[in-house]
């Protein structure tokens, strides 16, 4: 189980300045999350720290080697991103698509077998999208086009899992599931780090945050360490109340 | 390879050589299918063996290997843009690979240069389109499509301006390229070899295909190389569009319909669309020769008008669906 690490990154915005290099180590069995408003650049630091956007400057390293000098195949074995955004250019079925999940483990040669449908489909039920894997995901619902998305990572089984807005589109029962099933993966060994929108729920799921300013700034660090209430009101340029419910601080915003 | 790939296929390849066997015995002298299968196993009267040996297998073999490999080209273009109306022609690559053959011929060149100006000639039409297309940021399948549209009219301009100013003798020698027609085809075995050389090559890309079907940012993300795959896309696209234009000339829209027709029935895993696609599209060009040798027999028409006849539709029918 390898930890993934930034050095002294910092990720390419066009037009803003370097701001605050990123340092930080996503440890096995940590659930990270990253927090910032819209624009801050959250999705591009995770495609950063997948590899597939180049930083400005810094590293992004895997198992003791910088990104650059693994294959795709090598770190996509180790590394998992379910993305936002998704475009389905031709008709694929549930399965099929959670299927795809399985390409890093095979060879060229090889056509999936029974135990990787297995695999696929074991996904699947996990996200409780099962019952739908002979239809075509272009025919789904937001939420349950989102779920398939995290069953093919979930198919990929990768260690260090990247996820962008993992919540989007998913109604309060599936946003708790999916939650779960991360902190789950994160007890097993692995790692998690995530884009979140909402807040609280980062406050009640993550131990870790990270907070990236527009500007560029940023700070990381324990989860109880960054909930402060006067660094999130300048994240989010937003005046907020502190509740504390069930052990955990809930974040309201002010009315203006 | 696992059996649920191979029964399609199968059947395919019976249909073709059931296509092939009516193809072959078509025309002002019939050949029966049964005496068709005794000639290819040496047997017949003399005329029958000139008929069928020497006149009418090589233009059916032609033309099955001329749609085999516009079909191929057409489908991995579909998977490069995410696009199921990619299509060499439509993109222009047809255009391209015909105006450089026929500078070729202007020049008075023949047989292996005029192939390799033809290959040159798609290949900067492939560049041109994907450069253009590209610009200032990073391109969109719609605006490689209306690029590819665009500068195929461009190709289509050049071509009947070098028609204009070239001598009358040559002239007929060079309107197939612009209708395509599988009459002038010379030996097609090498097309043949090819063809099947490049559905061996795809079956261990097909898997790593189906992923970049989804998008280059989640192919990369689940392990693809997506540069070096995309550039092998184009430039076996390219080799197979030139080598179909060397053949026959510029024919439409096989590329379009055969890969489409599939999908629907057969789902889109590319290690069964690319082989059947070969077998189809040769099954497909090889009715449409048949048809356009005998519809206003003695006369015949180029095969390039059937296929537009069939692909047109098709194209507006895909776009009307798509919105």
């Amino acid at each position: 189980m390898n930890p993934l690490r930034a050095k002294a990154l910092v990720i390419d915005i066009p037009g803003r300045g370097d701001g605050q290099p990123l340092d930080f180590t996503v440890e096995p069995g940590q659930m990270w999350g990253v927090l910032g408003p819209n624009g801050a650049g959250k999705t591009t630091l995770l495609h950063t720290l997948a590899g597939l956007r180049a930083p400005r400057h810094g590293a992004v390293h895997l198992c003791e080697h910088s990104l650059t000098e693994l294959r795709r195949r090598q770190i996509s074995q180790q590394l998992g991103l379910v993305f936002q955004e998704r475009q389905d250019g031709f008709p694929a079925t549930v399965l099929e698509t959670a299927l795809i999940g399985r390409h890093p483990w095979l060879s060229p040669w090889q056509m999936e077998s029974g135990d990787d449908e297995r695999f696929a489909r074991r996904a699947l039920d996990q996200l409780d999208v099962g019952h739908l894997s002979d239809r075509l995901v272009n025919t789904l619902s937001g939420g349950e086009r989102q779920r398939v998305a995290i069953a093919t990572v979930l198919t990929q089984a990768p260690d260090t899992w990247l996820l962008d807005e993992p919540t989007n589109h998913l109604d309060m029962h599936h946003q708790v599931s999916v939650l779960q099933l991360l902190t789950d993966q994160a007890r097993a060994g692995r790692s998690v780090f995530m884009c979140l929108h909402d807040l609280n729920l980062a406050a009640r799921w993550c131990d870790h945050l990270l907070l990236l300013y527009p500007n560029g700034d940023a700070c990381w660090g324990p989860a109880e360490q960054m909930l402060v209430p006067q660094a999130l009101e300048r994240l989010y340029d937003q005046k907020l109340i502190t509740v504390e419910a069930d052990g955990a601080p809930v974040f309201v915003p002010v009315k203006s | 390879m696992s059996r649920p790939l191979l029964k399609p296929l199968l059947i395919l390849a019976l249909v073709s050589l059931a296509a092939m066997v009516l193809s072959v015995g078509t025309g002002s002298v019939s050949v029966a299918p049964g005496q068709v299968l005794a000639v290819l196993l040496g047997e017949g009267s003399n005329l029958q063996q000139t008929l069928v040996l020497e006149l009418r297998l090589p233009r059916t073999l032609s033309a099955f290997a001329t749609g085999g490999l516009l079909a191929v080209a057409g489908a991995l273009m579909q998977v490069l843009l995410r696009n199921p109306l990619a299509d060499p022609y439509v993109l222009g690559l047809s255009g391209g690979a015909a105006v450089g053959a026929l500078l070729a011929m202007l020049a008075g060149l023949g047989g292996l240069i005029i192939s390799g100006s033809a290959f040159a000639g798609a290949l900067l039409a492939t560049l041109m389109v994907f450069g253009l297309a590209h610009g200032t940021g990073s391109w969109t399948p719609s605006r490689l499509l209306l690029t590819g549209v665009v500068v195929a009219a461009g190709w289509g301009a050049v071509i009947t301006l070098m028609l204009a100013i070239s001598p009358a003798q040559r002239l007929p020698g060079m309107l197939y390229w612009l209708m395509g027609d599988v009459s002038y085809a010379r030996s097609p075995w090498p097309a043949l070899g090819f063809l099947l050389l490049v559905c061996l090559l795809v079956v261990p890309l097909g898997r790593s295909l189906n992923v970049l079907a989804r998008g280059p940012m989640q192919a990369a993300a689940l392990g693809v190389a997506v540069r070096p795959l995309e550039w092998t896309i184009y430039i076996l696209a390219s080799l197979l569009t030139a080598t179909a234009v060397t053949m026959a000339g510029s024919i439409g829209f096989v590329g379009l319909v055969v890969p489409h027709m599939l999908r629907l029935v057969l789902g889109n895993d590319q290690r069964l669309i690319l082989p059947a696609c070969a077998l189809a599209g040769g099954t497909l060009l090889v009715l449409a020769d048949t048809l356009a040798r005998v519809v206003i027999a003695p006369e015949q028409l180029p095969v390039g008008v059937i296929t537009a006849l069939l692909g047109v539709p098709t194209f507006l029918y895909l776009l009307y669906r798509s919105r």
